[in-house]
């Protein structure tokens, strides 16, 4: 390989010496022949002359026939120097001008050679110029269509896929399925313990205030009862879930499909939806009611600890109140939300998964989007079953 | 070029290939029931092509990448896709394994097309295809031989013990048995590869689709591969397709190939690679057998 640095003075033996800076200048000794003089050191790391400012001087109508270089004064270059040669040579055959380029040191000139060789070759149909706003809100609002067509299409896999399940037909490993279990399950219980103890303390602590104001503190067991298991325990399972399993999906099958894993399960035959989407989402449908009786259990506590220590209720007043207070219909207010909440996880992280492009920042989108897409359709969700809950005469 | 395709076709150089039965390599493994293998009749489908191109245009999205492809690959043939960096090699071997639908034309397998056929047609079509991916595309989460034994899961009748054993003997052909209980993450570039080459033939596919299996492979690796691609083609009689740039690995197992252009954005030419680099007219296709120089 060829030296990429020509360093005509010694920098062992004359270390110090700071090199003359970067200089260039025209010179047109006929009107139509200019000689380019370069001179000083040519380095990426200092200060290199801007190409626009002779763009001027040399393109002067009238434009010169051809350039010619001059480079005794030239002390160090490197890239810096090939580069600037580059561009300027790539302007002056744009114009039809002539570069001689006998006058450059030889290691420039094989440089310079090696960089033009290569056509320059693209896709056709490529475009990339920026669009305009209109046009851009156009597109976004096709893209916007078309993404809700796809969250539909993948809902329809997915249900195909289930139909497949039912009846014994579906392709998955069971062994991946307890797996996830575990993971979705247990190892969730941590961070649903401290979340739902203290939202249900906090809703005591400020119910209390409140209902010490006309002497009904015993109350407290109902407010923080109800809102917890109507409501709050399947809320925070749900996103805790989606911040946690849901986002830990999508990425798992984003770079799936960036290695190619999901092409190859295609290519077997394996529907990647049955395969890797039916299991996550059975196990998140199965996992996420039970977290979720378990969050409203910790809330209840959270509520308890309240009540008892700022509100000087007794332990067991506190528990026959929160028991009287909660009906069955609540309970199973709570778990239906839950289920339908975990369904929803589940979807949006595989989707955003098996969307993602193929890049290590699609995958980041992919999670990212993920998370986003759940927590909305959990809050759509959430003000929806409300609805339906009254509707039938469920609250 | 097109006359020269329809020569290829009809070709019958191919007859006199020393056909053994389907199954020889399962042979050496006792205990295994013959694996639901679709055995090819070789000898009455010797003339006609295993897979058949007929102007078949690839490309992603309004972008064409290669048009107007009409070449047939004969069946038990090694069958070498060769181009430039950037020609659309792995695009067209896409389209032919079933993940991206041609812009045109038609891909026939034994006949039946490939892309015209319902979904499902195609889905058993797929499965009788062993794919090994450019890097390899092993699943992460699944130790090799897990990765090995999916495919026989899935779609065999086996036992338990029986798919460990095929497994593992699928493993020891490319050389990599003692790694069974490895991860992939825990092996190397080119060890991925191997692997992927033995879950692509977990199943003894028909066809046997590589893209680049010697890249990144040291040179006696790529050597003991081509090796493994001859082995199986004589005792299985599988077709291979193998897209590669590799000039020794493209003499040592090329039956028959065709070149694809980037420039142009088509095929410039078919035949045996040997053939081509001493008498083909076109000289870009010279140069590229003989590395630019005579
Ligand atoms: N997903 C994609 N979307 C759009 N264009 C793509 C995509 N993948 C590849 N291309 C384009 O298709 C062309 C051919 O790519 P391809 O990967 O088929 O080349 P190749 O012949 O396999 O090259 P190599 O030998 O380097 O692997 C390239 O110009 C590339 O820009
Ligand atoms: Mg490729």
């Amino acid at each position: 390989m060829r030296i990429l640095v020509g360093d005509m003075t010694d920098p062992v033996s004359n270390p110090v010496k700071p090199h003359p800076a970067a200089r260039i200048k025209l010179a047109r000794d006929q009107a139509s022949h200019v000689v380019v003089a370069i001179g000083g050191a040519w380095r990426l790391d200092a200060d290199l002359p801007d190409l626009d400012r002779i763009d001027a001087e040399l393109f002067a109508e009238p434009g010169p026939a051809s350039i010619a270089f001059e480079t005794s004064d030239l002390v160090a270059w490197d890239s810096g120097l090939v580069s600037y040669l580059a561009s300027l040579a790539w302007r002056c055959r744009e114009r039809g001008i002539e570069v001689k380029e006998e006058g450059l040191p030889d290691g420039i000139q094989a440089l310079l050679r090696l960089a033009s060789s290569v056509p320059e070759r693209r896709a056709e149909g490529r475009d990339e110029h920026a669009d305009p706003f209109l046009r851009r809100f156009g597109l976004d609002f096709i893209d916007l269509a078309r993404s809700t067509g796809e969250i539909l299409a993948f809902i329809g896999e997915v249900t195909l896929a289930l139909r497949a399940m039912l009846s014994g037909r579906a392709r998955f490993r069971r062994s991946e399925l307890w797996l996830l279990v575990e993971e979705v399950g247990a190892d969730a219980l941590p961070i649903i313990s401290l979340i739902s103890f203290l939202v249900g303390l906090i809703l005591g602590y400020i119910g209390d205030q409140q209902l010490a104001q006309f002497g009904a503190r015993i109350f407290v067991a109902d407010l923080v009862g109800l809102a917890i298991v109507i409501q709050m325990g399947a809320l925070i399972t749900a996103i805790v879930l989606a911040g946690r399993t849901g986002a830990a999906f999508a990425a798992q099958l984003g770079t799936m499909q960036v290695n190619e894993e999901i092409d190859a399960l295609r290519t077997l035959g394996i529907s990647p939806v049955e395969f890797l989407v039916l299991p996550r989402l059975i196990a998140l449908v199965a996992m996420t009611p039970l977290l979720a009786i378990y969050a409203n259990l910790m809330g209840i506590l959270g509520g308890a600890f309240a009540g008892t220590v700022v509100g000087g209720l007794s332990p067991t007043e506190y528990f026959t109140q929160t028991v009287a207070a909660i009906g069955w219909n609540h309970i199973t207010q709570g778990l239906i939300s839950a289920t339908v909440f975990g369904a929803i996880v589940a979807v949006s992280g595989c989707l955003r998964g098996m969307q993602s492009g193929r890049s290590a920042a699609a995958v980041g989108e992919a999670t990212t989007s993920a998370v986003v897409t759940a927590i909305v359709f959990i809050v759509i969700a959430s003000a929806g079953l409300t609805i339906v809950f009254d509707a039938i005469g469920l609250s | 070029m097109s006359s020269q395709a329809a020569e290829n076709r009809t070709d019958p150089m191919s007859a006199d290939r020393p056909t053994k039965p389907p199954s020889a390599a399962l042979q050496s493994e006792p205990q295994s029931e013959p694996i639901s293998k679709p055995t090819s009749k070789p000898t009455s489908k010797q003339a006609d092509p295993h897979i058949l191109l007929d102007a078949v245009s690839v490309g992603y999205g309004e972008t064409v990448i290669q048009r107007d492809l009409s070449f047939g690959v004969r069946r038990g043939d090694v069958f070498v896709i060769m181009g430039g960096s950037g020609s659309g090699k792995s695009t067209l071997m896409r389209s032919l394994i079933g993940l991206l639908a041609p812009q045109a034309g038609r891909i026939l397998f034994d006949g039946e097309s490939f892309w015209g056929a319902p979904e499902q047609a195609r889905t058993r079509r797929m499965r009788r295809n062993g794919v090994m991916y450019q890097s390899g595309a092993l699943w992460s989460s699944m130790t090799l031989e897990e990765n090995v034994a999916l495919p026989l899961e899935q779609y065999t009748n086996l036992r338990r013990g029986q798919i460990h054993e095929v497994a593992v003997y699928k493993l020891a052909l490319v050389g990599l048995a003692a790694y069974c209980d490895y991860y992939p993450s825990e092996i190397s570039g080119g060890m991925r590869k191997r692997v992927g080459v033995a879950r692509a033939m977990a199943l003894d596919p028909d066809i046997l689709f590589f893209d680049e299996p010697s890249a990144g492979l040291d040179p006696l690796s790529a050597r003991l591969l081509d090796d493994l691609i001859l082995e199986l083609r004589e005792s299985l009689g599988t077709t291979m397709v193998v897209v590669t740039h590799d000039l020794a690995s493209i003499f040592a197992i090329a039956d028959d190939s065709v070149f694809l252009d980037a420039a142009t954005r088509t095929m410039l030419t078919t035949g045996n690679p040997r053939d081509l680099r001493e008498h083909c007219e076109i000289k870009l296709v010279r140069d590229f057998l003989s590395r630019g120089g005579e």
